[in-house]
Order: C-alpha cells, then structure tokens, then sequence
C-alpha cells in the first residue's frame, strides 16, 4: 500500500510578488514555502503511515530548486520523492497540470489499495482545480475537502465540508482525497529526518520519462496545452482613504449596510 | 574556508526557527512568570530529536554535529533563555560525558534514554564552598569492600535538579590527592539516599528549575562509577570545555532575540513625527549591536566547528561564552533602553531577555573563569 501526495512549493504570500510579461509568476526570483494546505495532505499520508506502515511518495511539479522541498518532506517522513521538471511543463494551466501530473502518478503507479492525497487549492493560483481534474484523468472516485479520514483496508470514511455543515462519505480505494487544514496538525521535519533526507532518492521525470503516456501531447501540457491562458495580470487598486460615518441613528446604519453592499462585503 | 551552512544545518535552522515561534515563543513570558519548568515544551524537543542532536544514531540520538546543536539553541534562545538552558544542559552535561567516558554497557542503560529523550539529564560538580574553586570538593565517595560507594554531601545550583531523571555527580573518592581524587558517578532520581533540597528563585532563566541534590548514604553500585576512578576532575573539566558553547549559543540567541525584537519596534515606534528606527543614535547602537552578534556567532560556529572535527576547541569555546555571554548582557541592556518605559514593563519581552543574559556571564563557569582559561592557553601555565 502506498500514498502518492502531490505538493505544490508556492510563493511566501508574506514576500514580494513578482510577475513574468507572460503573466505567470515568476518563481524563481521570490521565497518560497510550501503549500499549507498541502502540508495537511502530506500529514494525513504520514499519519496513514504511522498507522499501516505504508509507503509515502511525495509529488511536486516545478523547476529545479523545488527538490529542497522534496527533502523537507522526506525530513518530515516521506519515504521517497519524484520532482517533475521540464521546459515542456512550463507555463501550464490547471489542465495542463492535472494531464503532466495525473501521467506522473500513473508513472509511480496506482495500485488497488493506494490512496492519492491533494490540498484542497495553492495559496498563489487559487483555483482548486488540480485534485478533482487529477482524479477524473486516473479515473479513480474522489472526495474533495477532507476534514476527517479513515482508512481501514479498501474502505474510505471522509468527513467532507460544507459551507454550512459537513457530509460523511464512503468510498474504496484507490481514490483521490483533497485535503483541508481542518483535517489535522503537520508535523515538523525531525532533526533524525534532515540527517537522512539526502540518502532517500528523488527520482527526476523530465518531458522524455512521461513522454510515451497518451495524457503527455504538444497540445495538452505546458503553455500551449493550457485552454486557459492569463490574459492580463495586476495588483487591485488600493483602497484609498477609509470613511468615517457620523451619526448614530438607523440612517447611518443603513448608509453603512448600503455601503458596504457595494463594495461586496457582505 | 567556507562560511555556508549545510543543506542538513540550513534545514536544521528552518526547522528550529518554525519550533520557535510556534512552540517555544508562545510559552516564555509564561513559564518566567509562574517559575514553571515548561515539560510540554521537553516532551515536544524529544519527539522531534533535538534532545540528542550531536550524538550518533545507533545509540538512539539523531545523528546531527555540534553546529546543528548550537543553531537548535540559539534559534530557542531568540525567544527563551529557558529553553536554551535545558537543551544545553541536557546534551553537553549529562549526556556527553557519558557518552565520552562510559562503558558500552553504561551507554546502553544510561545514555540512550537521554539521546533519544525519555529521561532528562542534569550535571552536579557546584558546592556551597566549591563554586570557580571546583578542586574543593566536599561530597565524600566512599569505596566498600564490595566495589560499591557510598556517598555523602550535596550539590547547589544544579540545573535540572528534581525535574532530571540521571545525574552525572562528582564525589571525593581520595582527599589526599586533591583534584586527583575527584570520581565521577551516574545516579537516578530513585537511588536510596538521594534527595531534592532547596529549589532557588533566580532573577533570570526562570523556567529552568535549578536546586540541591543531597546524597545521604547513598550507595552505588561499582558499574556507576563513570570512567577511571580519581578520573574525575578530567572528566568535569572536558565536559564543561563543551558545555561552554552550548552557554555561548544560549547567549548570542538572547542578544540577537533582543535585538530582533528592538529594530521591529524602532520601525514602528513615532516620536517626533517620525519612527525612532530614522534617528541616528539608535542607528548607530543597532550597527554595533549587530556587528558585536556577528562576531559572537562566528565564535560560536568556530568552536563548535573544532569539536566537530576533533581540533582543540577548550581556548575557542572559552573565547566564545566570554565574548557571547558579555555581547548579550551589553545587547539586551540596550535593547531595554530602545524600547523606553516599554522596555521596563513585563508587557515587552526585552526585559526578561536581560534578565536571562546575565546568568550566561556566570554559569558553567564565570567570565573570569574563562579569561583565567584563555591566558593559560595564550601565555602558557
């Protein structure tokens, strides 16, 4: 049995952004962290290690440096990591993405009692698109913000969120579950951990290794293959001056209530 | 030459400072103000393994060097002396004399619950009457016919007392020699005959519980008798040259743990119209603040790195505690003064970090200590 976890290394939200002409990020030029939702994923992998002893692949797709954070997570416990890198990859949108990836995972191998583990979005695209279009291309069932999992042989118990509420669903695996911080507290790397990270092998998949997978085509990867494309990128205007309302009566509040519809903020 | 971390010590730091600021910050104005030894914070480091950084795996540490265990505790000094305080006693104290001096046998029972962080470790060598002039031992081991001791005497200041589960004690075994008839032992909390005196109130390092042990007729076994017999001043003295850099850490983690916390208040702090970060006069003590850290580090790296590589390292890790520990009482003194009346408040953390700095110019050996230690190496005895 094994947990197959894809990881995304995401700009420091907290650092400077920075914007390549094309409108994708630039990666290379800003810190880096990795995504916290992401880290839940890999905590509930390592938790389903812990208790059955299972394999835990760590997943990334990115340039080169993201291997520093394939070794964070074999520091943390993770007992092996596949980097996915490759000029062809590049500039890709969530379909892009999930088709390289979903061949990658392929690649690594899916097997009847494997469970896939996703964040639930990254904290620069926003999306949270990339788990469930992953587990429609493996064709395998999925259950997205995960709060609560358990896992006891084929059978798959998840506490899934609701804006207002919680569902409770079964399913077997192999499947694919998108996770939520709710779902538990990562772990830190351990000082034991850092001292064996670089033993543990990281496997590269350039374009050549995925090439021969039907998901892997000129038009379905990288900037070409994206149906989307990001047409025009720039920072919302500032907000300005903030205003002060006089007055303590209804009028005032619903000039208030009026005021703060307008600007969608409630 | 080459002043770069390691990938494994750069991850080490990014490792350590996450712990900080989650686990360790949050707890240390807490734990110095109910005088509380923080166990939850003890549990944590062991799971994580920085209770054995520097010791190898097979005997259950994490197999990490003495550069990664002066980053551990510096990174938990920038938020709390405390800490820096029991992960440096735990490791150098206890653990490594024992892992230098004992038996295969001692290791296995003693050494690897301490590595791996089950058991806590403490160090008692200090008397009432032998503090620098720790030659002037009084605490009596006597041999039996059987090749066990019995020992009598205490011990005060020690650090960890009543929260340690194993302590390296030191004990006359021969009066007549002198320093030459020191010996070393290893005892557990539950040995016939030993008890906890008195627990001190301490101006600094609060959370640290620092006591007596008194040992009354307590017999021990031959097997804990640690090294040679009359080996012991050797042993206390050795133990102590790597305890000294554990302090140094502690030190430069207060003095840059103050310093950090005055430039992000200089930048917000406005008299005059303007933040006080703008004014010349504090510029300038930031600068020699910084300057004055930078070269504690390298110091403290420097020394570090020698035991690391087996190279002398008892004149550099007495440079570097001297040098640390009077950088980080002159730092968080002036960092006191930045942050104004603030500063003089418990509401402000800048005034505890003082108040921990000073406890590094007098422990595991004075500033004087040190310097007499330097010019012996320097000038020659």
């Amino acid at each position: 049995m094994k947990a197959i976890v894809c990881v995304k290394q995401v700009p420091d939200t907290s650092g400077k952004v920075a914007v390549n002409p094309d409108g994708t990020l630039n990666r290379a030029s800003m810190a880096t962290i990795i995504n916290p939702d992401d880290k839940n994923a890999v905590e509930a992998a390592l938790t389903l290690k812990d208790n059955t002893g299972c394999e835990v692949v760590v997943v990334t797709m990115g340039p080169p440096p993201a291997e520093g954070m394939l070794r964070e997570l074999l520091a943390m416990g993770a007992d092996r990591g596949v980097l996915v890198s490759g000029r062809e990859f590049g500039g890709s949108d969530t379909f892009a993405t999930s088709q390289i990836l979903a061949a990658a995972i392929k690649k690594i191998g899916v097997d009847a009692e494997d469970v896939v583990f996703c964040g639930r979005q990254a904290i620069d695209g926003d999306t949270a698109q990339v788990g469930s279009q992953i587990a429609e291309k493996l064709n395998i069932p999925q259950i997205s913000y995960a709060a609560d999992v358990k896992i006891e042989g084929k059978k798959v118990t998840v506490k899934r969120m609701l804006e207002d509420g919680y569902m409770t669903i079964e399913t077997q695996t192999p499947c694919l579950l998108t996770c939520i911080k709710e779902l538990n507290e990562p772990r830190y790397m351990s000082v034991g951990g850092i001292f064996d990270c670089y033993q543990k092998p990281v496997e590269v998949y350039d374009y050549n290794t995925l090439k021969d997978d039907p998901l892997i085509e000129v038009d379905t990867i990288g900037l070409k293959g994206s149906p989307t494309n990001i047409f025009k990128s720039f920072t919302p205007p500032q907000k300005g001056q903030g205003r002060m309302l006089e007055g303590a009566d209804k009028n005032t509040a619903a000039e208030l209530a009026a005021e703060l519809l307008k600007k969608h903020i409630i | 030459m080459d002043f770069r971390l390691t990938k494994e010590q750069e991850m080490m730091q990014k490792l350590c400072r996450e712990f900080a600021v989650n686990e360790i910050e949050p707890l240390a104005a807490e734990i110095d103000a109910e005088e509380r030894y923080p166990w939850e914070t003890v549990r944590k480091l062991q799971k994580y393994g920085l209770l054995g950084i520097q010791f190898p795996k097979e005997l259950g540490g994490s197999g990490g060097d003495n550069i990664c265990y002066t980053i551990a505790i510096e990174e938990a000094s920038k938020f709390c002396g405390t800490t820096g305080c029991i992960l440096s006693s735990h490791a150098t104290l206890c653990c490594w004399p024992i892992f230098k001096y004992g038996t295969p046998e001692q290791k296995e029972k003693w050494l690897r619950p301490l590595i791996s962080g089950q058991k806590v470790g403490a160090f008692g060598l200090t008397e009432p009457n032998a503090g620098t002039d720790s030659a002037a031992q009084q605490t009596i081991a006597e041999k039996q016919e059987d090749g066990s001791y019995i020992i009598n005497g205490s011990k005060v200041f020690i650090t960890g007392a009543g929260c340690a589960d194993t302590y390296v004690i030191f004990a006359m075994t021969d009066k007549s020699k002198g320093n030459k008839g020191i010996s070393a032992f290893i005892v557990d909390k539950d040995d016939p005959g030993f008890s906890i005196g008195k627990i001190e109130h301490k101006m600094g390092i609060r959370g640290s519980q620092t006591g007596e042990l008194i040992f009354e007729d307590m017999r021990l076994p031959a097997d804990r008798l640690l090294g040679k017999e009359n080996g012991g001043f050797k042993i206390a003295m050795t133990t102590l040259d790597g305890g000294r850099i554990g302090i140094a850490a502690q030190a430069l983690g207060i003095a840059q743990g103050a310093l950090d916390k005055a430039i992000a208040y200089m930048k917000e702090r406005v008299q005059f119209g303007k933040p006080i970060a703008t004014k010349q006069g504090l510029q300038w003590m930031v600068a020699d603040m910084a300057t004055e850290i930078e070269a504690a580090r390298l110091l403290v790296r420097r020394a570090a790195f020698n035991k690391d590589h087996d190279i002398p390292y008892t004149k550099e890790a007495a440079m570097a505690k001297l040098y640390a520990a009077e950088v980080a009482m002159k730092v968080t003194t002036q960092c006191v003064q930045i942050f104004g009346g603030y500063g003089y408040t418990r509401e402000y953390p800048v005034e505890r970090m003082m108040r921990d700095a000073k406890i590094t110019e007098i422990y595991e050996g004075t500033s004087q200590v040190q310097r007499m230690v330097i010019s012996g190496q320097v000038i020659g005895k």
